[in-house]
């Protein structure tokens, strides 16, 4: 039997979230009643012209040079020519041969192990309208009737093409993954599935392993989670192989994942899908990209995610919670640089930070957060020094998180502070003994589970604020003896 | 007997700020004009009487309260009817836009109605401006005030006809291969095609993005100067829009040509040029060196592919831009069981034949496997012409030639014969591939009383050179032949 290797592209298109469309001043809205944000130019009326929006010409330069493309120094608009009712021009303006950003890349990890996945291009163009299918099934083909809406027609759309790099489902899905969080740290796009305003499509192929010709190229759509589009990979790599093994041939066509059964078929193939007649946009000059501007766009572009993660392993989190703390709101994550800055250990404050807090905030449904990364610091401090004990620590993190103070006073009033005094708990502890023969009695015939019971017994006596650590101690030198 | 309907704009401008006129008087002479000529000549699609009177009171209000808005405040304008106007109807003459109420205006519309120009009706075309007589039409062909069974060229065809008789005192045209300056010349008034850019297209129903371009079609040459500095200049809704500075075209109305260096295209006569064309050319040649220019005979030889080259780019435009007549939206919508049968039909029932054929010769032209032999030869061939006309300005200011081969043609005469169609536009198209300025100046009339037209042709923002011989031009022909028809209802 043969081995096969899958040969994966990932086109996806990315909704811009500029105040106006791509070639009109309509708003950029979603959700609002249908073809309320409409104009001559987006409803392509006889007569309308587009002009081009310069915040998403930024925009698409940003995530062009966050993927360390190159910029085109002229960049060409182009028609792409097919009919389809949801398009109102029936061309939708696009960039065919020189894109706004060509040849980056995207560093892509699974499971500890970093490849680089090549970015083809990443252009610009306008998003179509919706249709809603209505009647059976919600599909064109056996659809009673077609509801329009052109509020999303003409919206600031980036296509960022992938090279044929990705070698797995699971390295697709991580592409995708560390591509949304980019983009999202942009501040350039919604970047939400759910919504639609961060699409997904792949071009899977497999070729017998070692070998240097390319299969034919299957287009999947509709992919509308992470998960998805794994799966659907998944589905028709095995697809493929089977098809192949069985002695088929594969046609290059479009197929599209069905997400309630699990497997791809085969989509109606778009009119004139082979050929879009692309030639220039007559009615737009070629762009001329001014050295100083993009220059001026690179000089703001934040850490990205990737960077973000290798500084916060760098300082000594595992890969995993890098990722987490990585993947939090900006806000707790200018809590962990401050708490860092603040003396508190990286780790302490990355588990507080993912955990705790971030439970709290989803608790009360909170954006806002009044914890300093001093206070932070200064909790964890209590914690490693013994002053409050883990437990105790949660309730102080939620008197700070309230308002009551830093957390030294907030233990103090809520009377928190571990009683890590030796003298004032051998008291306690022989009490206890004395109190509990039974137990005393099980552990000295072997049971040495019976420790746990006295150390909760002298934890009850001293409302759970007796050191735990000094607890154990104590019993174990006594009951040893 | 003088008619208010032979008055210039400049004289009329005259009698409306001395009180001797209003602007409501012009529009009734118009309007009468109009009742008396449409059911021979068929100028207009629509006559706004509502909107033109509405628009006439409220000049001679401006007017009476001292508020001067311009040459054109009060005067009389038709608008071919690829042009939208918000709420009149606008049909680019094809059945498919048939009922189309456009909600918006074109710039052009908004800035003679800023003018206080008074908009008296949407004048005939062939369908899309694909053509070069107006039979192409879906609403019927427009006839030649000069002989009514003869053509008044195209695809401006109703504009012009309407400014020849009497109908409007101005006109907006579109020129995409000639458009304006051909019906201009057939129909024995002046009409210019300015720098691509000058003029806004946002509202001009597209037929060839990359050569559209509005002007004016006009009884004189100071006219066409007013109507051009009324609706050209930058604007923000149209990406191609020439940002400035603009060029005065009435300075050197007065100047004459004497110094100036006047270029004759030797590929622009020969064979298919009717004698009595060339003639009355060289006759003006003559005259202009008479006034002291200096005549030089050039050559230009991409002009003899240069038909070749826009019938190749102007189609593959057209395709796109005609995309959108798909009955969905708007316009005209046929039955179909399915969304692309529905489409395909509408399209098969709503354009003309010509339309149709420009279509799928566009469509095939920019088809995978044919680009590159057909439309990237095509621009190819249009970047030479540009270099070819280059290099001609190095040497002289201005081209000239005639505007068209032939006078006035019979109706019916060329619409079997699409390439002989195609050859009436041989002399204008090249000044659309480049996107310089040309214009088209009556300069006398053949032996059957046809006119003929004269085209000077300028390099880029040339327009006030371009004018000033034109302005020679006009003195020195001293046209004053009036249309056979003007003298029938007069």
């Amino acid at each position: 039997m043969t081995a096969y290797e899958p040969v994966i592209g990932i086109e996806v298109h990315v909704e811009l979230s500029t105040d106006s469309k791509m070639f009109c001043g309509c708003a950029v809205t979603f959700g609002e009643q249908p073809n309320t944000s409409i104009c001559p130019v987006c409803l392509g009326l006889p007569g309308a012209l587009p002009v081009p929006n310069r915040k998403a010409i930024e925009w698409i330069t940003e995530i062009g040079l966050a993927l360390d493309c190159e910029v085109s120094e002229r960049s060409v608009f182009h028609r792409k020519n097919y009919f389809y009712a949801d398009l109102p021009k029936n061309y939708q303006i696009s960039q065919y041969d020189i894109p706004v950003c060509h040849d980056g890349h995207l560093d892509v990890t699974v499971d500890g192990f970093t490849r680089r996945i090549g970015i083809e291009r990443a252009h610009m163009e306008e998003d179509t309208g919706k249709s809603t299918h209505l009647g059976d099934g919600g599909r064109i083909h056996s659809a009673q009737s077609t509801l329009l809406d052109f509020n999303r027609s003409g919206v600031p759309l980036v296509e960022i093409v992938s090279k044929p790099d990705i070698q797995s489902a699971a390295e697709a899905r991580a592409y995708a993954h560390e591509l949304r969080a980019l983009v999202a740290e942009l501040g350039v796009s919604d970047a939400r599935l759910e919504e639609g305003s961060i699409r997904f499509d792949a071009n899977v192929s497999v070729r017998p392993e070692g070998n240097d010709e390319l299969g034919t190229k299957i287009e999947i759509k509709n992919m509308n989670s992470f998960r998805s589009l794994e799966r659907a990979i998944d589905f028709e790599i095995r697809r493929q192989i089977q098809v192949l093994e069985a002695g088929g041939e594969l046609l290059q066509e479009t197929r599209h994942w069905d997400e309630g059964t699990d497997v791809t078929h085969s989509m109606r193939t778009k009119e004139g899908s082979s050929d879009y007649r692309y030639f220039t946009e007559p009615d737009l000059a070629p762009m001329v990209m001014d050295r100083a501007w993009v220059d001026e766009i690179a000089a703001r572009i934040p850490e990205l995610p990737a960077q973000r993660r290798a500084r916060y392993i760098a300082a000594g989190l595992d890969a995993s919670l890098a990722g987490v703390l990585s993947d939090s709101e900006p806000l707790l994550r200018s809590v962990f640089d401050e708490a860092l800055a603040a003396g508190a250990s990286p780790k302490g404050a990355a588990n507080w930070l993912t955990g705790e807090v971030t439970a709290h905030m989803r608790r009360n449904e909170d954006s806002e957060l009044s914890l300093t990364g001093a206070q932070l610091a200064e909790l964890i401090a209590l914690v490693e020094e013994g002053t409050v004990s883990s437990s105790a620590a949660k309730e102080v993190l939620e008197g700070v998180l309230t308002g009551e103070g830093d957390p030294a006073a907030v233990a103090e009033s809520r009377d928190l502070i571990q009683i890590s005094d030796t003298s004032a708990l051998e008291a306690v502890v022989d009490e206890v003994l004395a109190d509990n023969p039974d137990a005393v009695q099980s552990y000295a015939a072997g049971e040495k589970k019976a420790v746990g019971f006295l150390v909760g017994q002298v934890m009850t006596k001293t409302q759970g604020k007796a050191d735990p650590r000094i607890v154990n101690a104590l019993l174990g030198a006594r009951l040893d003896r | 007997m003088s008619f208010l309907t032979d008055l210039n704009i400049v004289e009329a401008g005259e009698l409306l700020r001395s009180g001797e006129v209003t602007a409501v008087g012009l529009l009734e002479a118009v309007f009468d004009r109009a009742h008396k000529t449409e059911a021979q000549l068929h100028a207009f699609l629509t006559l706004d009487y509502g909107g033109a009177r509405a628009a006439a009171e409220a000049a001679d209000d401006h007017l009476a309260a001292g508020i001067d808005q311009g040459p054109l405040q009060g005067i009389p304008v038709a608008l071919k009817d690829n042009m939208c106007t918000r709420g009149v109807e606008t049909t680019a003459a094809s059945q498919i836009l048939a009922g189309y109420q456009p909600p918006y205006d074109a710039t052009v519309v908004t800035r003679l109605r800023d003018a206080g120009a008074v908009i008296v009706g949407k004048t005939n075309l062939d369908e899309f401006a694909m053509g070069s007589s107006t039979e192409n039409s879906g609403y019927g062909t427009s006839f030649n005030p000069w002989d009514i069974s003869r053509v008044p060229g195209g695809s401006s065809g109703g504009s012009a006809a309407a400014v020849a008789i009497g109908s409007a005192f101005t006109a907006l045209g579109s020129d995409t291969g000639g458009s304006i300056r051909q019906p201009a010349s057939l129909s024995g008034i002046v009409g210019l095609k300015p720098t691509y850019g000058t003029v806004s297209r946002y509202g001009l129903i597209a037929f060839a993005s990359s050569l559209d371009q509005i002007g004016p079609l006009s009884k004189t040459v100071t006219d066409a100067a007013l109507t051009l500095e009324t609706i050209w200049g930058h604007d923000p809704l149209d990406a191609t829009s020439y940002a400035g500075p603009y060029p005065d075209p009435a300075s050197g109305l007065d100047l004459g040509v004497s110094g100036m260096k006047v270029g004759v295209v030797t590929e622009l006569s020969g064979e298919g040029y009717e004698p009595e064309v060339e003639a009355a050319v060289a006759r003006m040649i003559d005259q202009l060196a008479k006034a002291g220019a200096e005549i030089v005979e050039l050559s230009l030889p991409t002009f003899e592919i240069a038909l070749s080259a826009y019938y190749l780019i102007a189609p593959a435009e057209c395709s796109a831009n005609l995309a959108r007549f798909d009955g969905i939206r708007y316009g005209h919508r046929a039955e179909g069981a399915t969304t692309e049968a529905l489409m395909a039909r509408t399209r098969a029932e709503g354009f003309g034949p010509e339309v149709t054929r420009r279509i799928l010769l566009g469509t095939y032209a920019l088809s995978a496997g044919y680009y590159d032999a057909f439309y990237g030869q095509a621009q190819r061939v249009r970047a030479a012409i540009q270099e070819d006309f280059a290099r001609a300005y190095e040497s002289v200011d201005v081209l000239v030639s005639p505007t068209s081969p032939t006078v006035a043609f019979k109706a019916g005469d060329r619409v079997d014969d699409p390439l002989a169609m195609y050859l009436s536009d041989i002399c204008t198209i090249p000044s659309n591939l480049s996107g310089h300025p040309a214009m088209s100046v009556p300069i006398g009339v053949d032996a059957q009383g046809l006119p003929i037209g004269f085209q000077v042709m300028a390099p880029a923002l040339g327009e006030s050179t371009m004018f000033r011989v034109a302005a020679e031009v006009e003195r020195l022909a001293a046209f004053a032949a009036k249309p056979q028809l003007a003298e029938v209802v007069s």
